[in-house]
């Protein structure tokens, strides 16, 4: 699919006619029909993984067609889904009722900001389910109907929400400004199970989850691949500090078990975030081990099905109880904290074969983890510099000048805010904030996530990406910002080709693929770490990059 | 268009009140058999439907965390905004149901020309709904004067405050003023704002038309018709008291207000105004930031679901693993018949 | 998770709320309809009775506007008899207890005008058992 240039949608985003820009549509939305064309809607899932996940009506669709092969009765299976999950989900039941219709999530939403489409207006998003639902349990729907804004579950009601379930990333932001916290993200995920129901789905989610569950991680990486990457990572190490990095794998007895997204294992510039954790556990010498057979933090089911997730899940508990290990420790994502933080505990708990997890080396309790078992890496690593665990040479940074970019889930679902920020205060000489209305529990999405990270939509990921680069484009501009740090593994692979759109290199240097680098808090981390018996002025950041050589000796 | 049918809705009502307060008759039913089934009518579907809501449980804790959990003992936790223990909650829910606090941090976006997307503070929309829900509130306890006798102490003084002004005589009450006025505001914003218009739909145009129209009927009566409140209380304490006194006399603009304020009854519980009991129910507010430190039981959490087991995992790559040097926990067997399928 | 217990506590408070008024009127409740004094040896005044009921404190403000404020002071016709325009030689002049006349429909319908704030309410004949 080609993307227009950047130029291109720099003026369409400010002055094409839609919602945003001023622009009011001629039909009432319901009117309106979701039209599907390459380049606005993710590929289906492939029959043979649509078959291994054993989900119903497996077959080869496309959704630009008309007919999309759907079961007969399908309209039953979804009101009998409907009902059940109403049945299940308080937050369900009590978001279709209560809603006011204020608009104050109208203009939250990173997608309604970058596409100025109606229906991407979160309040909008959840009337094309509140629509059915009126119509299957109002009072008076039978005399009032569209006055209610009832509507029958027809084909084309089915397709606008397979179109806006998946231009949702369920961020949370806008249930920030709900009055009511009503959360969008309860409501897309309820879509998109029903939508399971009849056979609906993307593959860059579902076959992720089918990898992650046979092999362990989404990319499929099989138990040896997985080791051989990471000790690609030991070689590059060892090249640039001149230290021996010895992580193990599988191992039992180990005291705590290291998960962190596969992302990090293979792609950059994730690869030297997991750099950064190697660096950091050789440096305080702790005892843990990886997983192959758990080496997937993330987790695609969150963004398929609750059942999904719990499986997919329960892989960590299983392995940890498995290896004997004390406790877990978790790398930086943001989804895959989500689910930890959430719904581990309540689905796969409790973890009573694990201990309340202490660091080893500040002896600090984490009580804020005594039930899960399972703590973040930047949890870690903030109590190791609070207690001056760590030999750290800000120096080493200089010649990044970063901002914080806060990721949905680790900001509006754990309130993990400030340790990220407290770590960079102690890793750089200086970092900037973006603007106030773009960090924090207000941050925005990547544009990017719940799955939705695949080539085919790319278009539609600037553009909803478009808030978070603005802000970044602000701080660059104004501070000479060149480094968007975060937490999270889905950032560091969707803010990369954010980055490379909305913010061309301008430099002279050939390589650059833009003038702002997406990167770990951990690699920060690493990259400061003096270690003992390293390579005397080492001179090269972990990406081989060249650092600020030093004033006096 | 979508406001003219809530609009015409609120004519009949008003109308119909009129014409059925014309005549003695006719004054009975809608002076209090109509009120009498409307206020039943709004406790029975009120709790039916706090009933159903609850009726179906929260299987996981999904508090929107607005700001610094607590974590370390050296990270500064915001405790009203990301609540880890029930008392904090106590005090988030506070200021969400008194001060509609996530209202407030309502802003306003906008792209210009770059395209750069700018924030502005946006406050009037917290700012009318708040006024609206306060002066409803004051007016509610206000007309308490009609309900009950003695009147307790607290009529008075909110009257007083109410009051406050001293213009004209009767005294006007800001809380009328500021209903109609905040509600006019809110049909305004509806009308005009093209994202907010597009959103609407009757059900939203009727509550606000309704309620101005009560208002305005409400100011008319103690203003312009005058009605003989002595009269009038005969009346209203037929409500509390389950009997009809109708002194007769009392000018049709009071069956109006009574008519309209029966149709709000009536109307609440099966509409989006029952947000006012929803806000206390929404998880994403009511629930503690402390998922990690205890454990949320969800009463339909499938025990049969279990992770693709490690021994199948081990099954299917025991030879690779064994090769790259991971340790397994069965071996390989003695005389390995290798077929070697390198699998990429 | 159903929070039964704070659901029901909850659903109970609303309940007490909204069904205080019909209780209180239960355990305290009066609608006696309220009688004040009729003067002696009145029997009109300078509007139909039902008139004065309802729009007594109207005439009362436009008695003040136009007495202080256009010095206005003519006397107004009260059936056979002439009565100045003024609370204290007008209105009082025949019904002679602010106890016994106003103050009962006044508290009945929670009306505290601010009348009182300037003149002086007269010495109740009754020696003022009942004023406040």
């Amino acid at each position: 699919m080609a993307i227009p240039k950047v130029e291109e949608l720099r003026f369409n985003t400010a002055h094409e006619a839609n919602m945003f820009t001023g622009a009011i549509p001629r039909k009432d939305w319901m009117d309106t029909p979701a039209v599907f064309k390459e380049g606005n809607y993710a590929y289906p899932t492939k029959v043979e993984i649509q078959e291994y996940h054993k989900f119903p009506n497996a077959r080869e669709w496309n959704p630009e067609d008309d007919d999309w092969l759907l079961p007969d009765g399908w309209e039953k299976i979804i009101m009998d889904g409907l009902k059940e999950r109403l049945g299940k989900f308080r937050s369900l039941k009590v978001y279709m009722d209560i809603c006011v219709r204020c608009g104050a999530c109208a203009d939250k939403c990173h997608f309604f900001l970058g596409t100025g489409d109606p229906k991407n207006m979160p309040v909008l998003r959840a009337e094309l389910l509140r629509s059915v639902y009126r119509n299957e349990y109002s009072v008076g729907r039978k005399i009032l109907g569209k006055m209610l804004g009832a509507r029958p579950m027809t084909v084309g009601v089915l397709k606008e929400w397979f179109m806006y379930a998946y231009q949702c990333t369920e961020c949370r932001r806008c249930s920030v400004f709900c009055p009511y916290g009503i959360d969008t993200a309860e409501i897309t995920m309820m879509l998109r199970e029903l939508l399971h129901l009849v056979g609906i789905g993307i593959n860059w989610i579902l076959e992720p989850a089918a990898n992650s569950n046979r092999t362990g991680n989404h990319m499929g990486l099989q138990p040896h691949t997985f080791k051989d990457n990471i000790e690609y990572l030991v070689d590059d190490i060892k090249e640039i500090t001149g230290i021996d990095v010895n992580p193990t794998f599988n191992r039992k007895g180990a005291e705590v078990l290291f998960i962190t997204p596969s992302a990090d294992v293979f792609a950059e510039p994730g690869i030297y975030t997991a750099m950064g954790y190697l660096l950091l556990f050789e440096h305080i010498g702790l005892d843990y081990t990886f997983s192959t057979y758990a080496s997937e933090g993330g987790n695609f089911g969150l963004f398929t099905s609750n059942e999904m997730m719990k499986k997919l899940n329960a892989k960590q508990y299983a392995e940890a109880k498995r290896l004997g290990v004390k406790w877990i420790l978790g790398g930086e994502c943001g989804h895959m904290w989500r689910v930890i933080h959430q719904y581990m505990d309540t689905m796969n708990g409790p973890a009573d074969f694990l201990q309340v997890p202490k660091s080893p080396i500040t002896g600090t309790v984490f009580e804020n983890a005594a039930s899960t078992k399972m703590v973040h890496i930047s949890e870690f690593t903030a109590d190791l510099i609070k207690h001056g665990k760590l030999k750290l040479d800000p120096q080493r940074n200089a010649h990044r000048v970063p901002t914080f970019h806060d990721s949905c889930n680790p900001a509006r679902a754990m309130g993990l805010i400030d340790e990220p920020r407290y770590i960079l205060d102690a890793i750089v000489p200086k970092w900037y904030e973006m603007p106030e209305n773009t960090i924090r529990e207000k941050t925005y999405c990547c544009g990017s996530g719940t799955g939705l990270n695949t080539g085919e939509i790319m278009e539609l990921r600037m553009r909803s990406g478009l808030p978070r680069a603005n802000a970044v484009e602000h701080v660059y501009r104004k501070h000479g910002v060149n480094a968007l740090a975060n937490v999270c593994a889905i950032d560091r692979a969707t803010l990369q080709p954010l980055m490379e759109y909305w913010m061309p290199p301008t430099g002279d240097n050939p390589m650059a693929t833009t003038d702002v680098d997406v990167i770990g808090i951990s690699e920060m981390v690493g990259n400061a770490l003096v270690m003992d018996g390293e390579i005397e002025n080492r001179d090269q950041g972990l990406r081989f990059e060249e650092l600020v050589p030093r004033e006096e000796g | 268009m979508k406001v003219l049918n809530p609009f015409i809705a609120v004519l009949v009502l008003i109308a119909a009140g009129g014409l059925l307060g014309m005549s003695q008759g006719t004054q009975f039913l809608v002076g209090i058999v109509l009120p009498c089934v409307a206020f039943l009518v709004f406790i029975v579907g009120f709790i039916r439907k706090v009933l159903d809501w609850s009726s179906s449980p929260v299987p996981f804790k999904i508090p929107t965390t607005c700001g610094q959990g607590r974590s370390l003992s050296f990270i500064k936790e915001d405790r009203f905004d990301c609540p880890t223990t029930k008392a904090d909650v106590i005090v988030r829910m506070f200021l969400e149901v008194f001060l509609f606090r996530s209202l407030f941090r309502n802003t306003r976006a906008e792209v210009h020309d770059g395209p750069k997307i700018v924030y502005g503070s946006s406050i009037w929309l917290w700012l009318m709904g708040i006024s609206f829900h306060y002066a409803f509130l004051t007016i509610v306890l206000r007309h308490m004067r009609l309900f009950t006798e003695p009147i307790p102490f607290f009529v008075p003084v909110i009257e007083y405050l109410d009051g406050f002004l001293q213009i004209g005589a009767p005294v006007l009450f800001a809380s009328g003023l500021i209903l109609v006025g905040a509600a006019a505001g809110l049909m305004a914003r509806r009308l005009i704002m093209p994202q907010i218009r597009y959103i609407s739909l009757p059900a939203d145009y009727f509550p606000l038309l309704l309620i101005m129209a009560i208002g305005i009927t409400g100011m008319l009566m103690r203003h312009f018709y005058r009605v003989d409140i002595t009269q009038v209380k005969q009346l209203t304490m037929g409500f509390v008291s389950f009997s009809w006194n109708n002194p007769g006399g009392i000018h049709p603009i009071f069956f109006m207000h009574v008519m309209l304020v029966s149709a709000l009854m009536t109307y609440f519980p099966f509409s989006k105004l029952m947000h006012m009991g929803g806000i206390f129910f929404s998880p994403t507010r009511n629930m503690a930031n402390d998922t990690r430190a205890k454990r949320h039981i969800n009463p339909w959490n499938d025990p049969n679901i279990k992770p693709h087991s490690y021994a199948a995992y081990e099954d299917e790559f025991r030879e690779f693993m064994v090769g790259a040097g991971i340790p397994v926990d069965k071996e390989l067997p003695p005389e390995p018949a290798a077929t070697e399928e390198e699998e990429k | 998770m159903y929070d039964k217990g704070t659901v029901l506590t909850g659903l109970a408070i609303f309940l007490v709320l909204a069904l205080s008024a019909v209780g209180y009127n239960m355990i305290a409740g009066d609608n006696n309809k309220p009688e004040p004094e009729k003067p002696k040896g009145y029997t009109s005044c300078v509007l139909e009775k039902s008139e004065m009921a309802k729009s007594h404190m109207q005439l009362l403000n436009q008695w003040r506007d136009e007495v202080i404020r256009d010095g206005k002071r003519e006397m107004v016709p009260a059936g056979d008899l002439m009565v100045e325009k003024s609370l204290q030689n007008g209105c009082l002049h025949c019904h002679t207890s602010k106890v016994k006349f106003c103050d009962r429909c006044h508290e009945y319908a929670s009306v505290y005008p601010y009348c009182w704030d300037c003149h002086i309410a007269p010495v109740e004949p009754a020696a003022g058992k009942e004023a406040h």
